[in-house]
């Protein structure tokens, strides 16, 4: 647990929740990252600009913070070209089939009390567990 | 208008909030999913943090007649607990615990411009639209 961070997590995590709810109060949506970024393909130009400002928020955020000095570890990530290709889309594929990912079901769902959600968000935390076990210690570092 | 900085400011609240909790790190993402390991539980704070503010304010919020700057909620109102929830729900867990990547994250972490990363949203982004193959999209501009 020498990487456990609680207070900076929960701070980031009082962030997201007031995201949330200062999408829902001004302008009525959910914020889920899959269905904002699934719903670029629409041919409505007004739907597109405000997909495109949420996600440009969102990089942006993580900027900002970088440029004013926020500590931040730079990313690792240690997969392999494959195993991130096959990650991404299984991702992809599982978050538009569900409708749903770590925000819209996670967070918001979960705050509508959405049966939906209820089951979503442990079958995904109970799979990723599973998965990163199997491939991190059994089949000894697939990665 | 005043929308569009609506959306923005949600944005960047968002991103913000990954950033400080640094869930942008696939590695702190999956220290949390190694539970037999040297498990890391702050993704569970960082949760717990944002349905701490949202499980107070969605009940008031949805009551209201409208929101703020536009006509109506758009709310998902599907309560179908289908194969194609369950299969979905699957498919993603699975990607998430190899890599550590969730869609928010793998977004935000073009602030890093790096490679793995646009590797992983790129394949990410053709699994989000591989089903209008054959399926297309009908809206009507």
């Amino acid at each position: 647990m020498e990487n456990f961070t609680p207070i900076n997590s929960a701070i980031g995590g009082v962030l997201i929740g007031l995201s949330s709810t200062l999408f829902l109060w001004l302008n009525g949506r959910i914020v889920g990252i899959s269905g904002i970024a699934g719903g670029l393909e629409s041919l409505d130009r007004k739907e597109v600009t405000w997909r495109l400002l949420f996600l440009t928020g969102l990089i942006g955020g993580v900027a900002i913070y970088r440029m004013t000095g926020g500590t931040l570890h730079d990313i690792e990530i240690v997969s392999s070209i494959p195993v991130l290709m096959a990650a991404g889309l299984l991702t992809g594929l599982g978050t538009r089939m569900g409708n749903g990912c770590t925000s819209g079901h996670g967070i918001c769902g979960l705050a509508r009390l959405s049966p939906r959600s209820f089951v979503a968000v442990p079958i995904f935390l109970g799979i990723a567990v599973i998965t990163f076990f199997l491939t991190r210690h059994v089949l000894g570092g697939l990665s | 208008m005043k929308r569009y900085l609506a959306t923005l400011l949600s944005g960047l609240l968002f991103g913000l909030g990954l950033a400080i909790s640094e869930m942008v790190n696939p590695q702190k993402v999956l220290g949390f999913l190694d539970v037999s390991g040297s498990w890391d539980p702050s993704l569970m704070f960082v949760l717990g943090g944002a349905l701490f503010v949202s499980v107070v304010t969605f009940r008031p919020i949805t009551r209201m007649a409208k929101p703020v700057f536009d006509v109506d909620f758009r709310l998902p109102t599907s309560t179908a607990i289908d194969m194609k929830l369950i299969g979905g729900a699957t498919l993603f867990g699975i990607g998430w615990g190899l890599v550590g990547y969730c869609p928010g994250p793998a977004i935000a972490s073009l602030a890093y411009s790096q490679i793995e990363s646009g590797i992983f949203l790129g394949a990410m982004v053709l699994g989000l639209y591989a089903d209008r193959l054959y399926h297309r999209p009908t809206t009507v501009i």
